[in-house]
């Protein structure tokens, strides 16, 4: 219950007491997720973090226990996670739970991407916890593309190759660098290998940097729809039982869609190629990654240069990174912001268009209509983002959110 | 975490809020444990496994006073076909000189029942810390019983595979089998 801020906890409970005095999670959870002050007027985009939090958890459950069963041998991978999904008991769920969950990971995280962007959530003071993000996103692109080499089928062999044989296009040493991520002269049993320790390993590392990134957080705490720093207690709730209810709700209707999925349609989102054994000799037609990283293949392969699509590909995220210093505007939210709104949405649109291009194979008006869709990325974040926030007149915003609460009851 | 509840309605009937509050709690107790259960059940054997738990063997290659290890269930089974003499053996062995006592025809009937002493089929793993016995090979040592000798720590078995001498607290373990013909020995 939300006692005087700042007085430290009376355990009633000895036990607890005692265990507290020499080893404060006692009273680390009670201020952080308990008494926590956080803006009452949180919408439903503020649940993704914890979602997010979730399905990181569930990928790792679910990963060590097919680990348990997985074979990462080139003559045994395949016929491997076949046994899990027919012999072994619960097998096909627990492996349905993992290839369903790296969608639905990146569904989250791509909302949660969302909501900071609109709503300004990098801008100062909380430019270090939207890099942090950043780093999470990128480990976690590194994490599923390994994790997608490990069944060893079609897709996993031929994405792993194209992948891989990307670093071919830095001058000089690429060449070499490919033979090093190899462990080989092709992608073979020396590259599955060394991908499955590192798909185990890198999902550790990135709840590392998930602990990081919720400790910037707390050093401020959440921004809010309005982007209007609290004033006070009659700007914030108590994170529980506000938000613990309110996100344990979200998290729930998030899980029914996915399971949704698990249960009616869990190759619905894969490749149907990835169930034919990797064959070295035999290319698949299309070479198709995963949904959640077309929009990035589609900028890839949108310039028609080796090693101008490389960098491309590597910049579009690069200009993630910086993001907090290209947007020079000092009004947070979108929501008062009338023409970074629009502009917001067709970025969004931009992405989805993307996204089609990058499913398809470079041909016809699909060509095009990918630069198209490419230059507008780097436009909105190269130069329209600087310029507007210098030309735009924000919208008149409330006083506090006390306020803007107040003032908008209409019951 | 420290107890949050609003201090539940002193006087009186539990409230609404109450209610709520335990109903959900269970429904979250039966859902954790509807999620835990696959993943605690995924560890059990799978049907490549179960499929194994039961093999057939066909004795009928195996002449008097030959023995053959079969494999069941990643452990040796010694099966021996008996000559008159060793069944004679173990049959006259008193109860009384048995560290395990254990008469010969109870270690020689199948699941239904049926005695049939020329076949003695027994795990063939020694009872004292787990090595294999010697005995099933022609050459083996046998030890003074005539039935198997484990070098590891000097146990000896008889005829019956029953502990005579040595360390072994216990007689050569049992698997169930059922000879579903003259010829063939379900085991497990």
């Amino acid at each position: 219950m939300a006692s005087s801020h700042g007085a430290p906890p009376v355990f009633k409970n000895k036990i607890v007491a005692w265990i507290d005095y020499r080893l404060p999670i006692f009273s680390y959870m009670e201020k952080e997720y308990h008494t926590f002050p956080t803006p009452r007027n949180f919408n439903y985009f503020w649940n993704f973090g914890a979602i997010a939090t979730v399905m990181l958890v569930l990928m790792i459950a679910t990963g060590i226990v097919l680990a348990t069963n997985y074979t990462p041998n080139v003559g045994m991978a395949f016929d491997s996670v076949e046994r899990i999904m027919r012999d072994v008991p619960s097998g096909w769920l627990i492996r349905n739970l993992h290839m369903v969950g790296g969608s639905f990971f990146f569904i989250a995280v791509y909302i949660h991407i969302f909501r900071g962007i609109y709503y300004g959530s990098y801008k100062s003071p909380r430019e270090l916890l939207w890099i942090l993000g950043v780093v999470i996103f990128l480990l976690m692109m590194a994490t599923a593309f390994m994790g997608y080499v490990l069944p060893w089928g079609q897709m996993s062999f031929w994405g792993a190759t194209v992948i891989t044989n990307l670093f071919s296009a830095l001058p000089v040493v690429g060449q070499s660098i490919v033979t090093w991520l190899w462990g080989g002269f092709a992608v073979d049993n020396p590259t599955l290998n060394r991908f499955f320790a590192l798909h185990y390993l890198l999902p550790f590392i990135i709840v590392a940097v998930v602990a990081l990134h919720v400790v910037a957080l707390h050093q401020h705490g959440s921004n809010n729809p309005l982007g209007i720093d609290p004033k006070g207690p009659q700007d914030t709730v108590p994170f529980h039982p506000y938000y613990t209810m309110k996100d344990g709700f979200g998290v729930t209707i998030f899980l029914i869609i996915y399971a949704g999925f698990v249960f009616f349609a869990p190759n619905y989102l894969g490749d149907a190629a990835n169930y034919i054994p990797a064959n070295p000799l035999v290319t698949p037609t299309h070479i198709v990654p995963e949904w959640y990283f077309l929009p990035f293949y589609a900028i890839l392969r949108a310039i028609p240069d080796k090693l101008g699509g490389v960098l491309a590909m590597f910049g579009a995220i690069g200009v993630l990174f910086v993001l907090p210093w290209l947007d020079t505007s000092r009004v947070r939210s979108a929501t008062f912001r009338p023409i970074y709104k629009w502009f917001v949405f067709v970025l969004v649109i931009d992405m989805f268009v993307l996204g089609a291009c990058g499913a398809k194979p470079p041909e016809g008006f699909w060509v095009p209509l990918s630069q198209v869709a490419t230059v507008y990325y780097f436009f909105h974040f190269l130069i329209l983002l600087p310029v507007l926030g210098k030309i735009e007149r924000p919208l008149p915003m409330p006083a506090s959110i006390a306020d803007s609460v107040l003032v908008k009851k209409a019951v | 975490m420290a107890s949050s509840s609003i201090p539940a309605g002193a006087h009186g009937d539990p409230t609404r809020r109450d209610f709520l509050m335990v109903a959900t709690g269970a429904l979250a107790g039966v859902g954790a444990v509807a999620v835990a259960w696959p993943f605690i059940n995924n560890l059990n054997p799978a049907a490549d496994t179960l499929a194994l738990a039961s093999i057939e063997v066909n004795v009928s290659s195996i002449a008097v006073g030959q023995a053959i290890t079969a494999k069941w269930r990643g452990k040796p089974v010694f099966i021996r076909h008996r000559t008159p003499e060793e069944i004679k053996e173990a049959e006259e062995v008193p109860l009384s000189e048995l560290r395990d006592p254990a008469t010969d025809k109870s270690r020689v009937t199948d699941s239904a029942k049926k005695v049939r002493p020329e076949w003695l089929i027994v795990i063939g793993i020694c009872t004292h810390l787990g090595c294999v016995p010697q005995g099933n090979k022609p050459g083996d040592p046998r030890g003074e019983f005539g039935g198997w000798l484990c070098t590891c720590h000097g146990s000896q078995y008889d005829t019956s595979g029953r502990i005579r001498k040595g360390p072994a607290p216990l007689n050569l373990a049992l698997p169930d089998y059922l000879f579903t013909s003259d010829t063939l020995v379900r085991i497990g």
